[in-house]
């Protein structure tokens, strides 16, 4: 996609957002999140956010010494309310993929953890391919790599896009799916809890890099250089100084970081 | 009077017409007129130069079966939805309390609720009811979302089309039913002769926001996993991040929305030709 091709109103709003965002970097990050991807970053009972996704921001805020204002944004808009300056970093688990890249900078990833297929316990679903799931309905969050993944490659399935990952569990127990595709963290989380007793992990995805990216990164307006370099060297100092294990330890039996 | 005689008349008394003055009111008409044809003209041009061919031949598939399915929904759940209501605008003026309290509450709940918030409960709330359902053999209806969308958009839109239908029957003078009650007709002769193709021409404009405001409250029918025309607009965002996936989304919901004026205004042209002087 050519810029030009952008609305002009876009354009405008991403280029007050650079200079606005610039000024306001010192001092208060504002950060946008999902709210709905548990254990990476969900609401609490009393609506507060908390996961992975929400211990790494603050950790990372901490190490560059600035405040840290959390706002929640449906993941359907969170890439133009980022351009519209509504925050200024989205923190909440987003692929670093070419498509992307177009429209946002990214940092360096913070995790990378693979894709995987899950089914209910009695399920006759054998494996992972195209041939094991013909046939097949499969839930995945829409907007998402792994509804990339799912449409391009279970091309003889019934693939169904859901607004969050909350509605593919309800129908996967409901019984009107008969397996979901999302980040094996995810779907292990909801496994290990009373409503996802119903099911089990078939198989893990090999991720393609292409669809999947290069793992989940921090997302910035284009052309911030300052605050993506911030960003990228407190990555590098809470893996190095033990915070990032701390945490890593608190939510995964493996390091999340990935190879 | 005559035609040809009242023209004459009115031909040689008729006041000089009043001098065209650039008034505040015509300034800022004019000015607002021509914002309205800049942003227009604005928008064609963005249009014509975003045109991207590889990106119409992805998705423009994608938007014609999103465009079916809108259509499908809104004509199914309109015509089911006018079935619905007759009967239930027929209980909600009856003296019988037994008909008429259910009947409102039924108005209440549906008029007072978020479509959204109905459909949600439709599809995934019952969905979580699956063995009472199977039980009485109507899990294979709820199971699809197609139908879920199709019972929920049903109950909401009759809800108001019975609230339309009343509206337009009490707006009926009196006399009609006086006078057909001295011509010996009884209540359903009244109502299917007399009332009815009057009460119609009141709830024409009526029925017609009603399917307009359907086509567009049907864009939240992605949440149950049904794509419409507005789901694969998003899905064609979230792919490409360009905004004219919106317009053109936009600019066939105008589309849609100005013929069915169109097919509104025809028909009231003719029900309405015996009104015409």
């Amino acid at each position: 996609m050519r810029i030009s091709s952008r609305v002009s109103l876009a354009l405008s709003a991403a280029a007050l957002a650079l200079t606005i965002g610039a000024a306001q970097a010192q001092e208060k990050i504002r950060i946008g999140t999902e709210g709905a991807y548990p254990p990476f970053n969900n609401l609490t009972a009393d609506g507060q956010l908390e996961g992975f996704d929400i211990d790494i921001a603050n950790a990372l805020c901490e190490e560059m010494q600035v405040e840290c204002e959390f706002v929640t944004q449906d993941w359907d808009g969170i890439i133009p309310a980022l351009q519209a300056n509504r925050f200024d970093a989205i923190i909440a688990s987003m692929s670093i993929t070419d498509e992307r890249m177009k429209q946002v900078d990214f940092t360096n990833k913070y995790y990378n953890t693979p894709p995987a297929i899950v089914a209910l316990k009695d399920t006759d679903i054998a494996g992972v391919t195209a041939e094991d799931l013909a046939g097949k309905s499969i839930g995945v969050q829409g907007s998402t790599t792994h509804a990339n993944y799912s449409e391009a490659t279970y091309t003889d399935s019934d693939v169904r896009l859901y607004p969050t990952a909350d509605e593919y569990k309800l129908d996967l127990i409901n019984g009107r799916i008969d397996a979901a595709n999302d980040d094996i963290t995810v779907l292990e989380e909801w496994l290990a809890t009373d409503e996802g007793a119903c099911c089990k992990i078939v198989g893990t995805i090999t991720p393609v890099d292409e669809i999947h990216g290069l793992g989940a990164g921090i997302a910035i307006r284009k052309g911030e250089d300052e605050l993506r370099e911030k960003f990228n060297a407190a990555i590098d100092a809470i893996r190095a100084n033990g915070k990032y294990k701390e945490i890593n330890d608190k939510y995964f039996s493996f390091d999340a970081y990935g190879g | 009077m005559s035609d040809t005689a009242g023209r004459i008349i009115g031909a040689i008394e008729r006041p000089p017409p009043p001098p065209r003055r650039w008034t505040g009111q015509r300034i800022a008409g004019h000015a607002l007129m021509a914002l309205w044809v800049v942003m227009g003209v604005g928008l064609v041009a963005f249009l014509v130069g975003a045109w991207d061919a590889e990106l119409f031949a992805r998705y423009a598939p994608n938007y014609m079966s999103g465009l079916v399915v809108t259509v499908q929904l809104v004509l199914i759940s309109i015509f089911l939805g006018a079935l619905l209501s007759a009967p239930i605008a027929y209980a909600r003026m009856s003296s019988n309390r037994l008909l008429a309290w259910p009947a409102y509450a039924y108005v209440y709940f549906f008029r007072g609720t978020p479509l959204l918030a109905q459909t949600f409960l439709i599809y995934y709330g019952l969905g979580s009811f699956r063995p009472q359902l199977e039980a009485v053999g109507l899990w294979t209806f709820f199971r699809e979302a197609w139908y879920c969308a199709v019972l929920a958009f049903t109950l909401n839109t009759a809800a108001y089309q019975a609230e339309i239908l009343r509206g337009a029957v009490r707006s009926i003078p009196r006399g009609q039913w006086e006078g057909a009650a001295s011509l010996g007709l009884h209540t359903f002769q009244t109502l299917r002769k007399i009332i009815l193709p009057q009460a119609l021409i009141v709830a024409l404009r009526p029925y017609g926001n009603e399917i307009i405001l359907m086509i567009k409250g049907s864009a939240i029918v992605a949440i149950i996993t049904v794509y419409d025309l507005m789901g694969e607009t998003r899905r064609a965002y979230s792919r490409t991040f360009d905004f004219q996936t919106y317009i053109w989304a936009a600019v066939i919901y105008l589309a849609i929305v100005e013929t069915l004026r169109n097919i509104i205004d025809w028909i009231e042209r003719r029900i309405t030709r015996h009104l015409k002087r």
